[in-house]
């Protein structure tokens, strides 16, 4: 028996909130996701919103046919493989270069649901994918993402929620000799999320840059549990996550874990995770871990800070005529750009950033 | 024409033996068409004055007035001040990350001038101001002050100057940390502004080398929180040669 298969047969407890996985998490705001003995249906949601694209295919396929390939002992996953039936396959032609970004997005029409993604991303390949996440939902998910050797995919995932929606996920790339997996996580809507992006490489040169901004108003729970394993030699990982909060029991939860294998030398990483607190009541944790088994390797390092607004720049624009408001509004704006810029999409860098100056203004913030 | 007068100022900050007062009563009226350069040591609290007028939350008012036009500054929020006409070149500008040039410009623009300007003359002002001031028209794609050098700051605050056309401007300290050519094209744009707009300076300075390139009408030494000497240009001279020492005793 594989170490796989034996992983899958040993069944995880239902968290209690002692773990160290689930401290921070509000379980009891899971609408029972996390627990067995809550019945949830097997349900893809995902959809091709971009229409047919060539070198592009996706269906609904047995969960047999694509069995998962990574390890997890994340409790909502194992719920997911055990429970799922049909998997919705994204495959992008080995060679193809799409140039359209391929979205998805997201037609739930359950209560509780369950689904399974995978993306993979044949050999030489360089392709967008965008998950639009909207909605209200209760749903547990995991997308694995293969990349082969050569592929560049670009996964964007924008949880764009309504505030009432539970989402749990997985999202595992697992990157191939000399590819390059660039994602962008955006989590500004929902009541509770948590996200674990999660990379594994299987040859040398592969590269990974995990950026993404969430920003949290009056109640909500962000969180964000990376893990980057560095298991080859000469691979590369960035990232770099920015967050915002605002308004009462505003919460978010940063966890960025590197490991760096024995076999890992010359591993080349560096991660960031930046909170800005504009109100009073907010709670920002972030949590960096960099775990070395080698010396052998270019570089790693990691940086967290978490601040108030800086009034300085406030001032400099106010006194060029510009309102505290809207001074606010653009200082806000601008530390988010960094990433939100790097999107491509101006349209939904603009719904994002209209999102955020709204929900401000709701917060008074 | 414009006034900015100010009368018997007394600004502080807090510090950890509480309030310390740092402006002991200034007295100076600075009219539009004048230029007035305010220079004194390290520490007289020349820049407290600059950021006093501004509006700076850090300084504390403790008495005195000062009026533009006969209203209250001091009653008035940092932007309402610009709006009233007020205009401070800093120091140390700002940086703010992920907000280019182009837009804080014509945000600060369409807050002065009550609506947007027009796209077209105004990406030829901003083009023209640019030149000028020998900027590179890529300049306008960087964020604010980010990764700016010493004189690409103080170029992008006198091009605000510029394109935002003040009644009174307060220049901080505009000549520090820049080399002979970046002070002579920084001061042609100041020498144009009052030209054009005929505004009033308030040139602060430690050092006697910029009013070679702007020339004062007064000259003001500040020393020990309040002016101590007033004359015209020759005054400059005068602490060219024996600097601040006899100031500093007194």
């Amino acid at each position: 028996m594989s170490s796989l298969t034996s992983n899958l047969l040993k069944h995880a407890d239902t968290p209690t909130g002692r773990e160290e996985a689930w401290r921070f998490t509000p379980l009891k705001r899971l609408a029972g996701l996390h627990d067995r003995e809550t019945n949830v249906v097997d349900q893809p949601s995902l959809f091709q919103k971009s229409g047919d694209q060539a070198g592009v295919s996706l269906k609904l396929v047995a969960a047999d046919s694509v069995p998962p390939i990574s390890t997890t002992d994340d409790v909502i996953v194992e719920r997911i493989r055990e429970s799922v039936s049909r998997v919705t396959l994204l495959e992008i032609n080995r060679n193809s270069e799409v140039s359209q970004p391929i979205t998805l997005n997201r037609k739930n029409s359950v209560d509780k649901e369950l689904s399974r993604t995978v993306i993979r991303a044949g050999s030489n390949s360089k392709a967008t994918v965008i998950i639009e996440n909207t909605g209200g939902s209760l749903i547990g998910e995991e997308i694995e993402i293969i990349l082969d050797s050569g592929a560049t995919l670009n996964f964007v995932t924008l949880q764009e929620w309504e505030n009432t929606t539970v989402h749990l996920a997985r999202h595992h790339a697992i990157v191939g000799r000399d590819a390059t997996f660039n994602s962008i996580t955006v989590s500004v809507g929902g009541s509770v999320v948590r996200i674990l992006p999660t990379v594994e490489y299987t040859g040398p040169g592969a590269s990974a840059e995990l950026l993404g901004v969430y920003f949290a108003t009056d109640g909500q729970h962000l969180e964000h549990r990376i893990h980057v394993d560095h298991g080859v030699p000469h691979a590369k990982s960035r990232v770099n996550y920015k967050g915002a909060l605002a308004g009462n029991q505003a919460r978010s939860v940063w966890i960025g874990d590197v490991f760096i294998r024995a076999i890992a030398e010359g591993t080349d990483t560096y991660e960031l995770n930046r909170n800005l607190l504009l109100t009073d009541g907010a709670r920002a944790d972030s949590v960096p871990n960099l775990e070395i088994e080698t010396g052998e390797i270019i570089g790693a390092g990691h940086a967290s800070t978490t601040g108030r607004f800086d009034d300085e720049q406030l001032f400099y624009l106010m006194s060029r005529g510009i309102a505290s408001e809207e001074a606010r509004r653009l200082v806000i704006r601008g530390f988010f750009s960094e990433i939100i810029g790097k999107i491509g999409d101006e349209v939904i860098e603009e719904r994002l950033m209209s999102r955020i100056d709204n929900d401000l203004a709701k917060v008074g913030a | 024409m414009s006034s900015l007068v100010i009368k018997n100022l007394r600004v502080g900050v807090e510090t950890d033996s509480g309030l310390t007062e740092i402006l002991k009563g200034v007295d100076l009226t600075v009219n539009s068409g004048e230029t007035h350069a305010i220079m004194g040591p390290n520490g007289s609290g020349k820049s407290t004055l600059a950021y006093s007028i501004a509006g700076h939350p850090k300084y504390t008012i403790m008495g005195g007035t000062v009026t533009l036009d006969g209203v209250d500054v001091l009653e008035m929020s940092v932007d309402e001040r610009a709006k009233a006409g007020l205009f401070l070149a800093m120091q140390y500008p700002v940086e703010v990350p992920g907000v280019s040039v182009s837009n804080f410009l014509r945000t600060a623009a369409t807050a002065l001038r009550g609506e947007a300007p027009k796209i077209r003359t105004w990406v030829g002002e901003v083009k023209a101001a640019m030149t000028k001031l020998n900027m590179d028209p890529a300049f306008s794609e960087r964020s604010v002050n980010e990764g700016f050098s010493g004189g690409e700051k103080k170029r992008h605050e006198i091009l605000q100057l510029e394109l935002l056309k003040p009644k009174i401007a307060i220049l901080d300290e505009t000549d520090s940390g820049l080399d002979v050519d970046a002070l002579r094209i920084v001061s042609e744009g100041v020498n144009r502004v009052k030209v054009e707009s005929n505004i009033g300076v308030l040139l602060i300075t430690h050092y006697t080398r910029i009013l070679r390139y702007i020339k004062p009408d007064f000259v003001h030494v500040f020393a020990n929180g309040h002016i101590v000497e007033e004359g015209g240009a020759e005054l400059a001279d005068k602490l060219e040669e024996h600097g601040y020492a006899e100031y500093i005793k007194a």
